[in-house]
């Protein structure tokens, strides 16, 4: 029988990457971890009750204003919140979850964009999104950790590892679902490459695009609380402490909240991303 | 045609799809079918050799049923379409090897295109759209905003500026479309099947108003279609295409009465051909004539030396004047008058060069006397008789 040792290979490669680029995984940590203290300034700064009307009258924004269910769910779900003592954990996680998202964006987009537009980056792409789909997401934590250390950071690593695949799935969609005649119309036009992506092809995949965008804050949002066990803390916390000392209370509040936020995410870019689509 | 600006013309364009274009050049030079070619070599030859100049405000119309490469070719004009051999020339500039950039600015200066499931922007309105090849062109805001109202009220669109294209008929969106085209002012307009989505009452309309646009805009149309009573209708030539060969360049009198291959005979077999022949294509040229200034004797004469009975008098410019009958003519001759005017008949109906030879049939059937056929500015050009109507139109039974 032979022996293939992958997983040791891939231990000796994380060690080598540790070991040759410090200073490169340094940085990457710090900007990451400076982003996520930011939201969480930003978000933990106000008096809860301010930050409570703030998000209720996001969410009566991003309805119109002739719907109020959302912005009435707010207003209860969040001052449930409160009343369960998870403000700051909330705020942490929230913190975590747009940090992480922004991130996935930033790259996922791109790329999306690059598989969506060239034969040869959909072939790179896609098997690369099949691994990073079905690896187990505790898989992501140990490499993550040794790199990064434990805590915030390679919480969020991980999250963007995790919750990235369907934001550049859906930009690439978006991008091939464009009509032939359309990109032949623009080509006829003299349009250039930049002009073709800005004028047509974003704006015509932009509901897919922010379908994917939704799916990344949900899954961001499960990592997040997966990232608890190398010490992301926020809610993650709540439930892996209810989790450990078999507290069902500590347990099922912080997954109430957890509940309550990804409800909160969801229906709220659903709707702006509805809103862009009823424009088409 | 000939003495005319040529704007496009194509040399030995070929577009063969697949890997080994070389061998499958060879075999179709060599006159081997589609069929043959694409099973030895695995390549499909969508346009081959083709060769043709278009004319500086000519509506130049393709024809061919879906596969014969028609679609292809009309984008090999424009290199959408990378010609495999070949080369296209636009007002003398070769413009088969042109780079990306310059490839673009061409595009810009010459072209537009408008096709068949119109390529409108969803999340656009009416303006937004039309202002989409402007906006290409990096023109300014108010310029952009300026020129697309224009070229919305040339194709009637007025009032749905502001409009969400997609809440509009398939008529409607092709006029943004053809506005769209318009707005950028080229010199050349590529339609691709323009009006083949549309249902045929607005199909109608919009090929009369492009008709109607052309004769004021005059652009050099390239017009692509998989239907011959359209082709006819708008072409000033046909070009037909099968299996990506040209059959015949022609126009459409040309090609309903001088079909150069069989294809092309079976073709034209079922079309009404009294919509489309005219006056001017059946009309005989040199027929005898009296002048003004001849008299009842010399007009008397005339006509029994070519065994008439009737004579249409000109005056001194070849303007048509009237006509004499022979029984008249000898009555007047023995009375010994000296003129053709107290016997004019002046009230004999004409016709102009482009009238159909439908729109004669009834004329044909109130009068025996021949037609008279008169240019725009009154001379007469020549006479159509019965005989030469029903001829023409017999053929129409299939007796090619």
């Amino acid at each position: 029988m032979i022996s293939i040792p992958i997983g040791e290979w891939f231990d000796a490669l994380i060690n080598w990457l540790k070991d040759t680029f410090p200073a490169f995984f340094g940085a990457v940590g710090t900007v990451i971890d400076w982003c996520i203290s930011l939201f969480e300034t930003v978000l933990s700064w106000p008096h809860p009750w301010v930050m409570i009307l703030v998000f209720t009258g996001l969410a009566w924004a991003a309805c119109g204003l002739k719907k109020y269910g959302l912005a009435l769910f707010s207003l209860v779900g969040f001052s449930l919140i409160m009343g369960m003592g998870l403000w700051s954990h909330t705020m942490h996680t929230l913190a975590l979850v747009l940090a992480s998202t922004l991130l996935a964006l930033l790259i996922g987009i791109p790329v999306g964009i690059y598989a969506g537009r060239s034969e040869m980056g959909e072939r790179i792409v896609r098997p690369i999104l099949d691994f990073m789909q079905t690896m187990p997401a505790f898989v992501y934590l140990i490499p993550a950790v040794m790199l990064f250390s434990l805590g915030k950071v390679p919480g969020a690593i991980a999250t963007v590892i995790f919750a990235m695949p369907p934001c550049v799935r859906l930009t690439t969609l978006g991008l091939r679902q464009v009509p032939h005649d359309v990109l032949e119309a623009s080509d006829a036009f003299g349009a250039t490459p930049l002009q073709q992506l800005v004028k047509v092809q974003l704006p015509m995949a932009l509901p897919s695009i922010l379908a994917g965008v939704n799916q990344t804050i949900m899954l961001a949002l499960s990592m997040v609380v997966i990232a608890a066990m190398i010490g992301a803390g926020g809610l993650g916390g709540q439930v892996l402490r209810g989790i450990t000392q078999l507290r069902i209370d500590i347990g099922f509040e912080g997954g109430i909240a957890i509940v309550i936020l990804a409800m909160y995410l969801d229906r709220v870019t659903h709707a702006l991303g509805s809103r862009s689509a009823r424009k088409q | 045609m000939s003495d005319d600006q040529t704007v496009i013309e194509a040399r030995g364009l070929y577009k063969i799809f697949g890997s080994r274009v070389a061998e499958a050049r060879e075999m179709v030079d060599a006159g081997h079918s589609r069929a043959e070619i694409l099973k030895k070599t695995g390549a499909t030859t969508a346009v081959v050799n083709s060769s043709f100049r278009i004319a500086k405000r000519e509506t130049f119309v393709i024809m061919g049923l879906s596969g014969s490469g028609k679609s292809t070719l009309l984008r090999l004009l424009n290199r959408l379409i990378e010609p495999t051999y070949g080369e296209i020339l636009i007002d003398g500039e070769d413009i088969s090897q042109l780079g990306p950039s310059a490839l673009r600015e061409i595009r810009r200066r010459k072209y537009s295109m408008v096709f068949q499931n119109f390529g409108l922007l969803p999340h656009r309105d009416v303006t937004e759209n039309v202002g989409f090849g402007l906006e290409i062109h990096n023109v300014d805001e108010s310029t952009r905003r300026k020129k697309s109202l224009e070229a919305i009220q040339v194709v009637g669109l007025e009032g749905y500026e502001n409009s969400p294209v997609q809440s509009l008929s398939g008529g409607m969106q092709q006029r943004v479309g053809l506005a769209r085209a318009l707005a950028t002012d080229p010199e050349i307009l590529l339609m691709d099947e323009a009006f083949s989505a549309l249902d045929p009452l607005i199909r109608t309309q919009m090929q009369d108003e492009l008709i109607e646009l052309q004769s004021r805009l005059h652009k050099t149309v390239v017009f692509i279609t998989h239907d011959l009573d359209e082709a006819l209708k708008l072409g000033d030539r046909i070009v037909i295409m099968k299996d990506g060969i040209i059959d015949q360049i022609d126009t459409p009198e040309g090609i309903l009465t001088n079909p150069a291959t069989e294809y092309v005979a079976t073709f034209v077999e079922n079309v009404d051909r009294s919509k489309v022949l005219t006056a001017g294509s059946v009309m005989h040229r040199t027929p005898a004539l009296a002048t003004h200034k001849d008299g009842p004797h010399q007009a008397v004469r005339t006509m029994q030396h070519e065994d008439l009975s009737s004579l249409f008098v000109v005056n001194q410019n070849r303007e048509y004047v009237g006509l004499v009958r022979i029984d008249d003519a000898i009555a007047e001759s023995k009375k010994g008058g000296r003129s053709l005017d107290p016997i004019l008949q002046r009230d004999v109906p004409t016709v102009a060069l482009s009238t159909s030879l439908r729109d004669m049939i009834p004329l044909a059937g109130s009068t025996a006397l021949p037609i008279p056929v008169l240019k725009e500015d009154g001379v007469l050009a020549g006479i159509v008789t019965r005989a030469a109507l029903l001829s023409a139109l017999s053929k129409e039974s299939g007796e090619t």
